[in-house]
């Protein structure tokens, strides 16, 4: 007798609990569009929000519901469009790949620091205090606040604390472009080669004064260039990533070695 | 009479007045050059008018309010504006900044208008406005903006705000002691053009001489005129907890002084607006305290809005060897800056010069949980968990913890023996959590 | 830590000014709190009162630095915290115990409860009453067995001679159904206060506890909420107990004197990581450890709870720091959820 007790009571709860559950599964059970979870599938599943919406289910359902642009998908590519166009029977081009690229090459070699940023290790923290200890006011800090958000680990820092983004591993998502508090993570696209790597606006003596590797405006790449891939910004070389541009001589003749020749492409492709 | 009210938490750090408390302030020579930040309040920056090269006098306005919240600025001395452009400023941030090549000539030799109480409180606020007169207590809202509630908004208590709590500061203290006439002159100025009926003069009762001085000046004044001495202690000053020492009402979160009837005037400002109002002389030069162990001789110096820190530096014998941090402000709420060049700002109201001695090193640990900054949080937050909230980009359970009441006034970071950094965590929480906000408000919107 | 050379100046977030107390200043003061206590055990206890403290102490620091090694993280040694574990720990052990069995307890105290949880500031437990509960599972037989002494005896002119704790000997008598085994009046009160009985090393001499205990508080190492408060329930429940049943019940000196409520309430329950941050938490605190000290000394298992009420309350601190959060300035109400 002493032993039905407790497995009447067990066995009695486990029936309730049961039921309960039935009845809830039946009576509030919400309805999905059958092919948003295949939808979804489709997606890389990184949940990077590049494409604008909070993760790659909410960015299916909005392609169902409300017919938003297919190609949004950053990191999926090409494969990921054509994919998810076939499935919904679109047509779509994506766009080309793009890549991540910290416009800064002042290492602690190159770029001096006079002052030391004793506090929170995160580049926003710091430039809320004062500047982080970089002499220059549009370098890189180096803490890694792009670091940490990058879903993908792409982004290093150095030991001469600067952030470098590896581009054969960038899915291109944004998010170091938004974290970094001195804007000076851009986007470049795969194909590009010559990439100024700096983000200075400062005049030239200033520049040449915190800087052994900054944009000092002295326009010789424009000139190279007539202008075309290369312009003047405000004191700094900004390259036109619109116009392609492969010349060496840009590369050779900057007389600060800011210009670089950088392949963005995954690998070699047989 | 004593305050009747005890603000909850508070520390009581080392004060280190003793350096400067009892020194007359003393007028700084013109400096060669001046570079006036065009940002020096909070609101929209000011539109420079003045061009590059173009000679301007004394008094003469270098640039206009940029917008409602905003302010005018005025050359503190004649000469030749050389530059402007971006400068780092005592803030330590970058900022639009008029570099000035001085004359020599510093004076406008405006008399005294006869009687302002014959003035239209409109116009009252219109010179205020006209002057360029911010709070020059350090956040640097601008006064005429203050002086104009909306409708609807009485305002029957104004406290006069003479606590000075953050250590080594004497600028106001001395202010007090040997200018008492003009601070009551704008205290009564300010009190007429807001039409309140009470006036409190409130001062910590580390400044016997100052609270002297003032009753001095009082003397005759009608009922609704008091001084009341507060128990020294940090941050006795701030806004909301002078508020709620002299009057017992809270700050709602989120709301302002005139909320609860109440405005709060630093006495610097008060003098600013006394000239601004009597005699339209707008605001150009400050008194400073220059002080810290790593300054040889400190000093509280009168100097022109602009004035390179180096200048103040030299004047007061220079630094120290082990002079490691120089702080624009208190040492509880001020900025390290990384250069002397930048230009004084309305606001200053000290320059510290700190030694390895006195400079606390940060290598902090995880929180031991001992309490301490929960226990010294003036505004009852807990500064502890809440860091490991944010420590953890939990905005959320940030923003339910009321990280935006935090006032950072470090009394958390100045107790924590794991030498945390608390305030840091909170100022850039308190980004977070508003930025999450105005998102989620516009998406509500939508 | 930034390097401190090449005269640079320092950039960094206000405030710059520092109360200068840093959690190792805060380690050493405890040490020093705990000396009167430790002198006295290694006088009354002689040798081997300071090889416990010394082989805890060395073992601590030694699974502390090699755990931290073996998980690649920064040395932690120098902020004390693990002397300031082995010689609490020690602190609440007899002191015949064999020397292999305190390492154990240090291993326990060092490895499992405090790194595996993230190291200082993390451990949700008093890592030396975890050290001292595992012994006390692990070996009951050489935990709970002490020298002999005397104590006065109800029969007036013969002392009893006893090997066991006073909490102990009441606890098997009152068990057998006898009544108060021994004398308890002003001068066994005295005894016991001044530490002669006996007892773990450090529990035993109460004014020695009181000494350091003063000191703790004027450093403000420790908040007068939580000792006082529990103090003050075990002192009450006991008292009431005793009105109700005068002829089993020793009453409140007694239980504050004897066991190692005073260890516990000074030391143990007072350790900041595993204690509340708000003070009337810390009071809840002391009044919760209080409770379950007495309720498991009168009907537990175990003639002495104060081990196990401290990390039953640890379990319960997240709750009651949750619960008694200060009321924000101008808020009206704790805001509600929105």
């Amino acid at each position: 007798m002493g032993l039905w007790i407790p497995i009447l009571v067990i066995g009695g709860t486990g029936i309730v609990c049961g039921a309960v559950l039935a009845a809830a599964s039946r009576f509030f059970a919400v309805h999905e569009d059958p092919r948003l979870e295949a939808l979804a599938e489709l997606l890389p599943g990184i949940n990077c929000g590049a494409c604008g919406f909070a993760g790659c289910s909410e960015y299916a359902r909005a392609m169902l519901e409300k017919g938003i642009p297919v190609n949004l998908c950053k990191p999926g590519g090409h494969e990921t469009v054509s994919r998810v166009a076939s499935f919904l029977g679109v047509e779509a081009v994506a766009g080309e790949r793009q890549v991540a690229l910290v416009l800064c090459k002042g290492d602690d070699a190159a770029a001096s620091r006079s002052t030391l940023y004793n506090g929170l290790a995160d580049c926003a923290a710091a430039e809320l205090a004062g500047g982080g200890g970089k002499d220059c006011r549009f370098g890189c800090l180096g803490l890694g606040t792009c670091a940490r958000v990058c879903p993908v680990g792409a982004i290093e820092i150095t030991a001469g604390r600067l952030a470098v983004v590896h581009p054969e591993l960038c899915i291109g998502c944004r998010q170091c472009v938004a974290a970094c508090p001195r804007r000076l993570i851009k986007m470049a696209p795969e194909s590009s080669l010559i990439h100024v790597l700096c983000n200075s606006h400062d005049r030239g003596p200033l520049v040449r004064k915190v800087c052994r590797v900054g944009c000092i405006a002295c326009t010789v790449c424009v000139k190279l260039v007539n202008e075309k891939g290369i312009r003047m910004k405000n004191n700094l070389a900004v390259v036109d990533y619109e116009v392609p541009l492969d010349n060496d001589e840009v590369v050779s003749r900057c007389p600060q070695h800011t210009i670089e020749r950088r392949r963005l492409k995954k690998t070699v492709e047989v | 009479m004593r305050a009747m009210f005890r603000n909850r938490g508070g520390v009581h750090p080392a004060y280190r007045k003793w350096g400067t408390a009892g020194a007359p302030i003393e007028a700084l020579p013109l400096p060669k050059t001046l570079s006036i930040s065009l940002a020096q309040h909070i609101g929209v920056p000011s539109k420079p008018i003045a061009q590059k090269g173009q000679k301007v006098h004394a008094g003469e306005r270098i640039a206009e309010p940029g917008g409602y919240v905003s302010s005018a600025v005025h050359a503190p001395a004649s000469g030749v504006v050389k530059a402007i452009e971006e400068r780092p400023a005592v803030n330590g941030k970058y900022a639009l900044t008029v570099v000035i090549e001085t004359d020599g000539a510093m004076e406008d030799h405006r008399p005294d208008e006869a009687d302002w109480t014959r003035l239209h409180p409109k116009e009252m606020v219109d010179r205020v406005a006209q002057a360029g007169v911010i709070g020059m207590g350090g956040a640097g809202f601008p006064t005429h903006v203050k002086l104009t509630p909306p409708p609807g908004k009485t305002i029957d208590t104004l406290i006069l705000n003479g606590a000075e709590c953050e250590p080594y500061l004497t600028a106001d203290h001395r202010l007090m002691v040997e200018d008492a006439a003009r601070v009551w002159e704008g205290a009564c100025i300010l009190r007429k053009i807001l039409g309140a009926s009470h006036l409190r003069v409130a001062i910590e009762d580390n400044k016997p001489d100052a609270i002297r001085a003032m009753e001095a000046a009082m003397k005759g004044a009608d009922d609704g005129v008091a001084l009341v001495i507060l128990k020294t202690e940090y941050p006795q000053g701030a806004e909301k907890q002078l508020i709620y020492s002299v009057l017992g009402r809270q700050v709602p979160s989120g709301g302002l002084p005139m909320d609860v009837g109440a405005l709060v005037e630093n006495v610097a400002t008060a003098v600013a607006v006394r000239e601004a109002v009597v005699a339209q002389r707008p605001l150009l030069r400050r008194v400073t305290t220059v002080t810290g162990p790593g300054i040889r001789r400190p000093r509280n110096v009168l100097a022109p809005v602009g004035t390179p820190l180096q200048d103040l530096v030299d004047f007061c014998g220079g630094l120290t060897e082990d002079t490691v941090k120089i702080v624009v402000g208190g040492p509880m709420m001020g900025v390290a800056v990384a250069t002397l060049e930048a230009g004084t700002a309305k606001t200053t109201s000290g320059l510290l010069a700190l030694t390895r001695r006195v400079v606390p090193q940060y290598q902090s640990m995880p929180c031991i949980g001992c309490g301490r900054c929960v226990g010294a949080c003036p505004m009852g937050l807990m500064p502890c968990t809440l860091s490991e909230h944010l420590e953890a980009e939990d905005y959320e359970a940030a923003e339910e913890l009321n990280v935006l009441d935090c006032i950072e006034c470090g009394c958390c970071a100045y107790e924590c023996p794991a030498a945390r950094p608390l305030v840091q965590h909170m100022k850039q929480g308190k980004a977070r959590v508003a930025t999450l906000r105005r998102q989620r408000e516009s998406q509500a919107v939508k | 830590m930034p390097d401190p050379i090449q005269n640079k100046r320092l950039i960094s977030p206000s405030p710059h000014a520092h109360s200068g107390d840093s959690v190792r200043r805060i380690m050493l003061s405890v040490l020093l709190a705990l000396a009167p206590a430790a002198m006295f055990a290694c006088w009354h206890f002689g040798w081997n009162a300071a090889r416990l403290m010394i082989v805890c102490a060395a073992s601590c620091v030694l699974f502390e630095y090699a755990c931290r090694a073996a998980m690649r993280r920064d040395p932690s040694i120098t902020d004390f915290s693990a002397v300031v574990t082995g010689v609490l720990l020690a602190m609440n052990l007899p002191p015949d115990l064999p020397s292999w069995m305190a390492i154990v307890g240090a291993f326990f105290a060092i490895v499992i409860a405090k790194q595996v949880f993230g190291g200082i500031g993390y451990n949700l437990f008093n890592p030396a009453l975890i050290g001292r509960v595992v012994l006390l599972i692990s070996f009951p037989m050489q935990m709970t067995s002490w020298s002999q002494w005397h104590i006065p005896h109800p029969l007036a002119g013969a002392d009893a001679v006893t090997s066991a704790t006073p909490l102990g000997l009441l606890k098997t008598s009152v068990a057998s159904g006898h009544g108060i085994p021994f004398l308890f009046n002003a001068a066994t009160a005295w005894q016991f206060f001044l530490g002669f009985k006996n007892g773990c090393i450090g529990e035993v001499s109460g004014l020695a506890l009181l000494i350091g205990g003063l000191y703790l508080l004027w450093r403000r190492a420790i908040y007068w909420q939580t000792p006082v408060c529990y103090l003050a329930t075990v002192a009450l429940m006991a008292a009431a107990l005793q009105i109700a049943d005068p002829v089993h019940q020793l009453g409140p000196l007694f239980h504050l004197l004897t066991g190692g409520v005073l260890l516990g309430a000074i030391f143990m329950a007072t350790d900041m990581v595993t204690s509340p941050v708000t003070k009337t938490g810390m009071a809840i605190f002391g009044i919760g450890c209080g409770v379950l000290t007495m309720v498991i000394r009168l009907w537990g298992g175990y003639p002495e709870g104060t081990s196990f009420a401290i990390l039953l309350m640890n379990a319960v601190v997240p709750l009651i720091n949750r619960f008694t959060r200060p009321r924000v300035f101008g808020h009206v109400r704790r805001p509600k959820k929105s």
